[in-house]
């Protein structure tokens, strides 16, 4: 897959228009997970739109966002930033195959701070 | 049957190259009803309009047909022609031939036959054309201003100026507006009360203007030079003519738990109150819900201490009825609501304001009498925050927000974070944006000098949530240029609010038929060339109801707003498209159609007496175009079912003529 | 007649503020379009009724195109909004009558589009003549 087509992709899997981002960083600035990611919400936004993606893919940023959803609510041009990661997340599922964890893996990758809410919504997301 | 002239234009060789005129001339000669025909090298020339006046006079002609350039073009000059040959201006009709004809066509044969048509669909029309005359309406020497903030006192000072009468109709005890409420105003940095209550007084001290304060328009009919207004005087308990404001009632009054609605409710006022020291009129207003007298009989202190005997509890709302030539709509504007946006906390911390209720911490006479503290506890703020775009800019789907750029915030904010640093250099002051915009005569030099010398600290990025725990804000923003995530404990946080058309905007522009945005904005007869009027005839915009604006914008729009308002008072009598609307009274039905697609409100109804054949009389709904208001769109002929709806000028059987003509 | 020789009569009809002037524009830069076309000048699009166009189709003529102002630049401010309904009532109907779509059009071109003007006329006229003459709602007592 090319560039674009990634990106389409990811726009046509989130449904979000990358377009309507007016730049305010309101979504990292209210974001729980910040300090964790190497890539903030923001910037998941910008370098999707600009076609960046390889870095986003390979970033374990995928994997600290919360879904809490806090960007999408404050968005004020309704973006939805964790709608975007969550297909960002996706994509990368999709190119690698079937890589779920086995779930007798997971305990030992567990951090101690990781928060409790992390855990629930990562099952939630990935059992299925 | 009309004796109808053709004259056949060469326009040098503009025409005369690609459609053989003479064959034309030739041609339409043989129409049904023409006398004459001839063709000549310049119509609009002084020779060739001498020939069609001769023409006019030596074959009693009755109507013209001009067969030429596009009557965008030389319409006016041939109906002046006509009209000092002794027919009627109306009865001329062109035929374009050049624009739509020798222009665009290449060869003789096509251009002469597609020239004879359309001559002869002109040829048509104008037989069945009317003599039409404008109709005059008188204008009403009188102008109504609606809102008294300083788009409304601009506009009618400068009407009085001009030696007309104005009224100012103002909701609020007082005018002044938001800018009385405002500190110290940009660039300039001077004291809004010292530049604006000046003009408050002159409106008080000019015989010209009379204002009805504390006062609502109720009901608007009427059109353009002719308005009949009526005006709500609300009882404001006080007798306006005895009342000195000396101000000794507010001092006495034991109700002193009334939120001050002018400091934005942040301190108290007593139930009988001046709004502020220099309010005009300057007269006591009782707040009825407040008023132990007036809620259950018991007290009349006021009463007792006022020397004027001023206090009058039984007052009444007032109805008055008065005529305008022109109104001017200066509603103004409000900051929007910060209730919905729950991440900033507005309702959770008193020291989350917006920035409107900081002009007031600020100002000399607001609540802390100039010295900034904080609302919670009165301590000084050692950190403040400013947000900027807090509900502006939002997507069109957000609930929260408007859509457009509030315009002003950047350079408020600017001088709120300027002036503190200034006045409070221990301070550290914050400014998150998004962008900054300062186009405006000094603005970005503003700026920047809060930034260079006042060390304001701007940072790019947005406020993503504000928590209030203990007695400090925890401020969580991004910085996008740094690329992290910032905290900040902050004392104060100052929201800039969108702002929004002052709620009573809709339900006036309904009463006005004027024409307002999906924001409630009023729109303007045209967004570059005529800025200042509604698309309603006589009903103009000043200030903020029409969009945005800082105070010298909205100052440039009242004067320009006057000057049209000027010009139509000017007037002695008021002529008219004499295209407009007119019903068949024994065709219609009453059923109301025309009136709904009538964008200018120009059909009322009327019931009638009609004789019947057999001497017995009914009466019938029937439809009445005001010709003064109608624009001549032709909206109405359309959706009338019964074909009693007609449009002078370009009548259905008119239309129906050229069609045939075309077809043939 | 064969194809080659056909010429469609086509009425059109012009809002005085855009598209009239839309169309002394295309003149005023010399775009030319086919001499078939034949402008009849109303105040606003919203000034024609169904009843011109069933006219017109009845005397002959082989399509008809009514052009205004761009949505929400209508002088009388809401005028196009109505013709935008009527029409595609009238244009849904014709076609139930026979009158194929593409002899009916509704266009905005504004006053400063020539170009869109002369070209709108161009496609409008081709595609008239490929479809032929119109005979469907002839009025055979209208010949003479």
């Amino acid at each position: 897959m090319n560039k674009k087509a990634i990106r389409d992709e990811i726009i046509h899997i989130s449904g979000v228009n990358p377009k309507k981002c007016m730049k305010c960083g309101k979504c990292s600035g209210t974001c729980p997970s910040y300090n964790e990611m190497e890539y903030h919400p923001h910037q998941f936004v910008y370098m999707v739109e600009s076609g960046d993606i390889e870095p986003l893919m390979h970033s374990d940023s995928l994997y600290k966002c919360l879904s809490c959803f806090a960007c999408v609510e404050r968005c004020p041009r309704g973006v939805e930033p964790a709608k975007i990661i969550e297909a960002v997340r996706l994509m990368t599922v999709r190119q690698q195959g079937a890589n779920h964890l086995k779930s007798d893996a997971i305990p030992e990758l567990l951090d101690e701070n990781l928060p409790q809410q992390a855990i629930v919504s990562a099952m939630r997301k990935y059992s299925k | 049957m009309q004796r109808v002239g053709v004259f056949v234009c060469w326009c040098g060789s503009n025409i005369a190259a690609t459609v053989d005129v003479k064959a034309v001339a030739e041609a339409l000669k043989a129409e049904p009803g023409v006398v004459f025909s001839t063709d000549y090298q310049y119509m609009c020339s002084q020779a060739g309009q001498d020939m069609i006046k001769e023409a006019i006079r030596e074959h009693q002609l009755t109507g013209v047909v001009i067969c030429s350039c596009s009557p965008r073009m030389h319409e006016a000059t041939f109906r002046k022609t006509a009209e000092s040959a002794g027919i009627n201006p109306y009865m001329v009709e062109i035929a374009n031939i050049r624009e739509q004809c020798s222009w665009v066509h290449k060869d003789i044969p096509t251009g002469t036959e597609k020239a004879i048509i359309l001559g002869r669909a002109a040829i048509a029309k104008v037989s069945l054309n009317a003599p039409l005359t404008p109709g005059e309406s008188p204008v009403t020497k009188r102008a109504l201003v609606i809102g008294g903030g300083i788009a409304g006192i601009q506009t009618a000072l400068d009407i009085a100026d001009a030696g007309f009468p104005v009224d100012i109709v103002e909701k609020k005890p007082t005018i002044g507006g938001k800018m009385a409420q405002i500190d110290k105003t940009f660039p300039t940095l001077d004291c809004a009360a010292c530049i604006l209550t000046p003009k408050m007084v002159d409106v008080a001290q000019n015989d010209k203007i009379r204002i009805f304060s504390y006062s609502e328009v109720e009901a608007v009919s009427g059109f353009v030079g002719n308005f009949d207004v009526k005006i709500k005087k609300k009882a404001r308990f006080v007798d306006e003519t005895k009342c000195t404001g000396c101000g000794l009632c507010t001092e006495k009054c034991p109700q002193k738990k009334v939120p001050n609605d002018f400091n934005l409710g942040m301190d108290m006022k007593r139930a009988i109150y001046i709004p502020f020291a220099q309010a005009v009129p300057k007269v006591a207003t009782i707040e009825a819900d407040y008023c132990n007298m007036l809620k259950n009989g018991k007290c009349g202190v006021c009463a007792k201490v006022c020397t004027a005997g001023a206090i009058d509890y039984k007052q009444q709302d007032e109805i008055i009825e008065e005529k305008y030539g022109a109104i001017v709509v200066a509603t103004g504007f409000n900051p929007i609501s910060m209730e919905k946006f729950d991440e900033f906390a507005y309702n959770q911390s008193k020291d989350v304001i917006t920035s409107l209720e900081f002009e007031r911490l600020t100002n000399a006479a607001g609540p802390t009498a100039g010295k900034l503290l904080r609302p919670s506890d009165g301590k000084h703020p050692e950190t403040i925050v400013f947000v900027q775009c807090v509900g502006s800019r939002c997507d069109a789907c957000n609930e929260k927000g408007k859509e457009y750029c509030s315009k002003i915030c950047c350079m408020y904010t600017a001088k709120h974070a300027m002036l503190t640093r200034d006045k409070y250099p221990d301070t550290d002051v914050y400014v998150f944006y998004i962008d900054v915009r300062t186009p405006g005569k000094n603005f970005d030099e503003f700026y920047r000098r809060a930034v260079e010398e006042y060390g304001v600290h701007y940072i790019k990025g947005m406020v993503g949530k504000i928590l209030p725990e203990g007695d400090k804000l925890k401020v969580r923003a991004s910085d996008l240029i740094e690329n992290k995530q910032i905290n900040i404990d902050a004392d104060l946080v100052v929201l800039a609010a969108a702002i929004e058309p002052d709620k009573s905007a809709r339900p006036l522009a309904t009463m006005l038929t004027a024409s307002m945005d999906t924001n409630d904005f009023f729109t303007e007869a045209h967004p570059k060339l005529r800025p200042v009027e509604s698309p309603t005839a006589g009903v103009f915009l000043s200030g903020a109801c029409q969009g945005p604006k800082d105070i010298p914008e909205t100052v440039s729009q009242a004067g320009a707003a006057a000057s049209k308002v000027i010009g139509l008072l000017a007037k002695d009598k008021l002529l008219g498209n004499p295209c407009v609307a007119g019903s068949d009274e024994m065709m219609c039905n009453g059923c109301s159609s025309c009136e709904r697609v009538c964008p200018y409100g120009a059909i009322s109804y009327l019931d009638k007496e009609f004789r019947m054949p057999d001497r017995t009389t009914k009466v019938r709904r029937v439809a009445q175009v005001n010709e003064a208001v109608c624009q001549g769109c032709g909206a109405c002929t359309v959706a009338c079912p019964s074909g009693a709806m007609d449009l002078k000028g370009f009548k259905n059987n008119q239309i129906l003529a050229e069609v045939d003509a075309i077809c043939r | 007649m064969s194809m080659n020789e056909f010429k469609p009569k086509i009425v059109a009809f012009c809002c005085n503020w855009c598209s009239y002037a839309g169309a002394d524009l295309a003149g005023n830069n010399r775009l030319s379009y086919p001499a078939d076309v034949k402008i009849i000048r109303v105040p606003c699009s919203c000034r024609v009724n169904p009843m011109f166009i069933l006219r017109a189709f009845q005397k002959g003529a082989d399509g008809v195109i009514i052009c205004g102002c761009h949505p929400g630049d209508c002088h009388y401010t809401s005028g196009n909004y109505y013709t935008r309904r009527r029409m595609a009532l009238l244009f849904s109907m014709l076609d139930y009558l026979g009158i194929e779509r593409e002899r009916t059009r509704l266009e905005w071109v504004s006053a400063a589009e020539g170009a869109k003007f002369s070209q709108t006329m161009n496609e409008f006229v081709e595609a008239v003549t490929a479809l032929g003459e119109n005979k469907r709602l002839e009025d055979l007592r209208c010949k003479e």
